[in-house]
């Protein structure tokens, strides 16, 4: 029996994933998202500096550079729709050499030349007044308000959420394994799909698979590129130390990279990063002592005070940056096959203009786009307890004692917000802490992992051995009778 | 590579064998901050001599602990009807230490239900060394 | 019976509040009753007051507060049952959200809702946390199965759980020791514990009681490197280290784990004395306090391992003890000591407490060491007072009575602590 045929179905379900199929919930479209992770943003959109570029850095000429300033602009609309937190700190880009300079201007001319709005030259006098902690050797910088930091995870998670409250479907741990062209008899008709536990039919395929999405394409017959890992360490610092920059600080770039950071997270922790190493292994998100050595070099030489014993959490994600060093973007000789690969750095930024992108790409195929009248943009905001006035504190409690129930002491994250978060898809512990931030905080999870276990359990209705820290093994506790069972190893 | 301990551990080392049945045993002891190093010259039970403390109290420590070493045990048991799974318990008193890992076993399949009072002996006897196994706190039955 | 008393007068307000039900706040409650207090709370942000000593199964506690080994619930009970017979309210599952320099406090509780009440003296007894992965930012991946040795000591104790098969622990403090012989003795296999520094951390008993029982090995100057597992830890790096503490990574070599347990040390649980803007010890990580435990924050009293971290629960409940004396007095109208004496660590001494003293009272006075001193040790008090003592660990801490008649010849204002080898002073 021949399975129902989806309109769209969007292999990956990272920022760039998650974004289209929310642009697509705006038409009548049956669309489907596959990730293959236990939840949605698990991948790189997870584990990124967060940084909303100004629109200055690509080169306007490349895909990236192209889709980089309206992709800034597009997380402004979803930012007014959804209400995540986006901050436009700007960004000051900074010179400690006259061999720098040339950079600066280069960079200053090519935003000029994209209309990036309120670029500045500042010398060394007003880069001081703006950020004191700044090396006492940077000689002038290029300033560019229109750059922001955004919590990725929560942006990605909000984009999910009002995909689905407006019809998508997001299936998890569905790596795809296999895709069967159409039909002989019917070369218009649709491509299969399979993963371990399913068979979809669909009129449309966008890969957005991210790291796999090379291995995604050769499975449709058309391998036309690779995709390589570069790996980025990134580290959090002692909230002791909020304020230490107020925008994102950026070193003049090299060829691969935009150098290492100093970014002001949108919570309010100085964040030092990213490294650009080439990774054989896709997976290989480790962090490294020479990747924390070359990141506190190179924090140091931007500012002084920063060190490595304020480190309280640290990170990698892997970039997937395709041979052609530039997005892959659009039809394939596959009919019906459309690629969103090698979403390399500016990619986070560009996600929105990416999925506008692909809309025109799909029309352009003959993808009837029908909008929806009940086509809901806003989505209901999960609460943060702990951002709420008292006197709101106090209401809240008052009508859902959940709301009373502290879980996370740290973070002031209570119980109705984890239930909240299992509620509206949150399968795994790392599941519930981005989410909610429970287990983000200074204690990192000591007091509130064994009650958001507890819960996860509960509410998933599953015993807490089952339970894990991101899917796959991640399992947090055995059974005593498991490893009582279990024959001694050794002795 | 090998990579043993480095650290002078005190239970059950080879003795070194010396003339006529003479061993000496090292133990390490706990009485204070010191943590003396006791050598203890044996003839199977019998201590001939205790060398390295500082303090009558080693002396003591050192003979026991060749003698009768005994140690405090607490483990945990299943408990049904209470607000946790688990229900603590302890022996009475120390018991031999050689006895520790086959208590704990003996203690592993037991359940008890609440509701549990401090001091409440749930085995008594264990393992015929005439010492009872206790609750160590209060539990109270719920729902 | 562990059961909570219902708070009667919360809007009314109380004489003493104590924040933190464990050996420090009942011991607090018990000392604000003995000098008067008549309105008194007890917060506590679990289900049950006792704090981290109801999942301390094993013995040691009471020999100093009940002159008998018991186990730490026992502990906890013989306090809980004092606090219910005294009258004093106790209000579980709430935590205290702020303390504001009025001492109003707000807290939130299913029982109450988030409210407020107000104090006219404060405890605060939350004791401490437990340092994480981050804070000694070990390089590798981030899989499940690496944990605080204090949260796999309440999964196995409290939940009936297990962290893994086969573990390593990193870091020779008690509750390191603790945990090595509890998972053995659960049929874990342990395959080692790893301590950064060339001395145990943790008492001489529970190396001997702990780790030689059972064979378990302990490495000195040994550190964990690497952290390798996508999903599940998998495997573990570890090195020796240098006389600076610095990684040989040439002799660096891997061992195949499922659980790698932290007992890399406490730090005060201060943040509620952080927000209110005391002053803080940057050695102890908790709030400078007075001879009566009084933190900067007038009517504010601090005591137990939020103020430093303690050996021995005995020494918590005696320090809390004295807060609570004092915090009932100031509630019912005595007035404080002058204070005139300012303590500091000196030769071969990390932090003293409490900070100020006044030399017409009797203090307990309590410090740690830096360095293991293997033999007769002279712990000196400036110029007023001095002892000789077999030996001292960094583990263990030190303890030493001063009293008025100490100070009839000396009319300084600072006495500097100082341990040092009896014989490098001639004595």
């Amino acid at each position: 029996m021949r399975p129902p045929c989806h309109d769209v179905v969007v292999i990956g379900g990272g920022v760039v994933g998650i974004t289209l199929a929310r642009e697509l919930s705006r038409y009548h479209l049956d669309v489907v998202v596959l990730e293959r992770d236990a939840e949605v943003g698990f991948g790189v959109s997870k584990a990124n500096s967060g940084i909303i570029h100004s629109g200055i850095h690509a080169d306007p000429e490349t895909v990236k550079g192209a889709l980089e300033w309206p992709g800034n602009e597009g997380w402004l609309r979803l930012r007014d729709d959804l209400g995540f937190g986006f901050a436009q700190v700007g960004e000051l880009l900074v010179a400690l050499t006259t061999d720098e300079l040339p950079t600066i201007e280069y960079l200053h001319a090519q935003g000029d030349r994209k209309g990036i709005p309120g670029l500045e030259r500042w010398d060394a006098a007003r880069v001081r007044r703006h950020q004191p902690n700044l090396s006492r050797d940077v000689i002038a910088a290029l300033w560019a308000p229109t750059a922001g930091v955004i919590n990725p995870y929560e942006a990605v998670l909000l984009i999910a959420d009002n995909a689905v409250a407006n019809g998508v479907q997001v299936a998890t741990e569905q790596p795809v394994v296999a895709i069967d062209p159409p039909d002989r008899g019917d070369p218009d008709g649709p491509l299969t799909l399979h993963t371990p536990t399913r068979t979809l039919a669909t009129r449309y395929v966008v890969n957005a698979a991210g790291l796999q999405a090379d291995e995604v394409a050769r499975m449709a017959g058309v391998a036309t590129f690779t995709i390589a890992g570069r790996k980025g360490e990134e580290y959090l610092l002692d909230k002791r130390l909020a304020g230490l920059v107020t925008s994102v600080i950026f070193p003049c770039p090299t060829p691969t990279s935009k150098g290492t950071l100093v970014t002001p997270t949108f919570d309010g922790t100085i964040m030092v990063g990213p490294t650009a190493e080439a990774t054989d292994d896709k997976d290989d998100t480790a962090t490294t002592p020479e990747g924390a050595q070359a990141v506190f070099a190179a924090a140091k030489r931007l500012v002084p005070v920063i060190s490595q014993r304020d480190v309280i959490a640290e990170f990698a994600g892997v970039r997937a940056v395709a041979d052609t060093d530039d997005f892959v973007l659009g039809v394939t000789r596959r009919r019906g096959f459309i690629n969103a690969a090698g979403i390399q750095s500016p990619g986070l930024t560009a996600a929105p203009a990416i999925a506008a992108h692909l809309i025109e790409v799909l029309r352009d195929e003959g993808l009837e786009l029908r909008e929806r009248a009940d086509w809901q943009p806003r989505a209901e905001h999960p609460v943060r307890f702990s951002v709420l006035s008292t006197r709101e504190q106090v209401e809240l409690a008052a009508s859902e004692p959940g709301f009373a129930h502290l879980v996370c002491r740290c973070e002031l994250v209570t119980e109705a917000e984890v239930v909240d978060a299992i509620d509206r898809g949150a399968r795994t512990l790392d599941g519930v802490k981005f989410r909610t931030r429970a287990g983000m905080g200074r204690c990192q999870g000591g007091f509130c992992t064994w009650r958001c276990l507890e819960l996860l359990a509960e509410r998933r209705g599953i015993p807490i051995t089952e339970v894990t820290k991101r899917g796959g093994a991640s399992w947090i506790v055995r059974d005593r009778d498991d490893v009582h069972a279990a024959p001694a190893r050794g002795r | 590579m090998s990579h043993r301990p480095d650290h002078p551990t005190s239970s059950d080392r080879p003795p070194a064998a010396t003339d006529e049945g003479l061993s000496t045993h090292v133990y390490l002891c706990t009485g204070c901050p010191l943590g003396c190093r006791l050598e203890v010259d044996a003839v199977d039970d019998d201590v001939v001599e205790v060398r390295g403390f500082s303090c009558r109290r080693g002396e003591r420590y050192g003979r026991q602990e060749h003698l009768d070493p005994r140690r405090p045990l607490s483990t945990t048991i299943w408990i049904d009807g209470a607000a946790i799974r688990r229900a603590p318990v302890r022996t009475a008193e120390p018991i031999p230490r050689d006895q520790v890992s086959a208590i704990v076993a003996a203690l592993r399949g037991l359940r008890i239900a609440a509701p549990v009072r401090r001091g409440e002996v749930v085995v008594t006897d264990v393992l015929g060394t005439g010492i009872d196994v206790i609750v160590t706190r209060d539990l109270p039955m719920v729902g | 019976m562990p059961i909570t008393a219902q708070p009667h007068h919360l809007a009314d307000g109380y004489d003493v509040v104590i924040v933190g039900a464990g050996p420090a706040g009942m011991a607090a409650a018990l000392g604000a009753r003995d000098r008067g207090a008549e309105r008194i709370l007890l917060v506590d942000r679990d289900v049950e007051p006792g704090g981290i000593l109801l999942q301390c199964i094993h013995s040691g506690f009471g020999l100093h507060a009940f002159d008998e080994e018991i186990t730490g619930p026992e502990y906890a009970q013989r306090y809980l049952e004092q606090v219910l017979e005294h009258d004093i309210d106790v209000l579980t599952d709430a935590y205290v959200m702020d303390v504001s320099s009025e001492r109003r406090i707000k807290l939130m509780s299913p029982a109450v809702g988030v409210t407020g009440l107000d104090a006219r003296s404060v405890v605060l007894a939350m004791g401490a946390r437990e340092r994480t992965r981050g804070a000694i930012h070990i390089p590798g991946d981030r899989p499940s199965g690496v944990m605080t040795a204090g949260l796999a000591q309440r999964m196995v104790n409290i939940d009936g759980y297990l962290p893994g098969r086969r573990a390593a622990i990193l870091g020779s403090g008690d509750i390191g020791l603790i945990m090595a012989r509890r998972l053995a003795l659960e049929g874990v296999e342990v395959v080692g514990v790893f301590e950064l520094l060339p001395h145990p951390s943790g008492l001489t008993r529970n190396v001997v009681q702990c780790l030689d029982d059972l064979d378990i090995p302990l490495h000195l100057s040994t550190t964990v490197v690497g952290i390798h597992g996508r999903d599940r830890l998998e495997r573990i790096t570890l090195a020796p280290v240098d006389d600076e503490r610095e990684p040989l990574l040439d002799r660096a070599w891997d061992v195949d784990v499922d659980t790698l347990l932290l007992s890399i040390g406490l730090i005060p649980d201060a943040e509620l004395a952080r927000d209110l803007g005391v002053l803080f010890d940057p050695v102890t990580g908790g709030p400078v306090v007075s001879g009566t435990m009084e933190t900067s924050h007038p009517g504010v009293f601090a005591a137990g391992n939020v103020v430093h971290v303690n050996d021995l629960a005995d020494w918590v409940s005696r320090e809390a003890r004295l807060a609570g004396e004092w915090a009932g007095a100031l509630a019912t109208g005595a007035r404080r000591p002058e204070e005139d004496v300012r303590l500091i660590p000196g030769d071969n001494v990390a932090y003293v407490v409490p900070h100020t003293i006044s030399r017409d009272g009797t203090h307990t006075v309590s410090f740690r060491v830096r360095r293991p001193i293997q033999g007769p040790t002279l712990l000196r008090v400036g110029e007023v007072h001095q002892r000789k003592v077999r030996a001292v660990v960094p583990a263990e801490m030190v303890t030493l009575k001063l009293a008025p008649r100490m100070f009839e010849d000396w009319d300084g204002a600072v006495l500097r602590i100082d341990a040092v080898p009896a014989e490098a002073v001639g004595g």
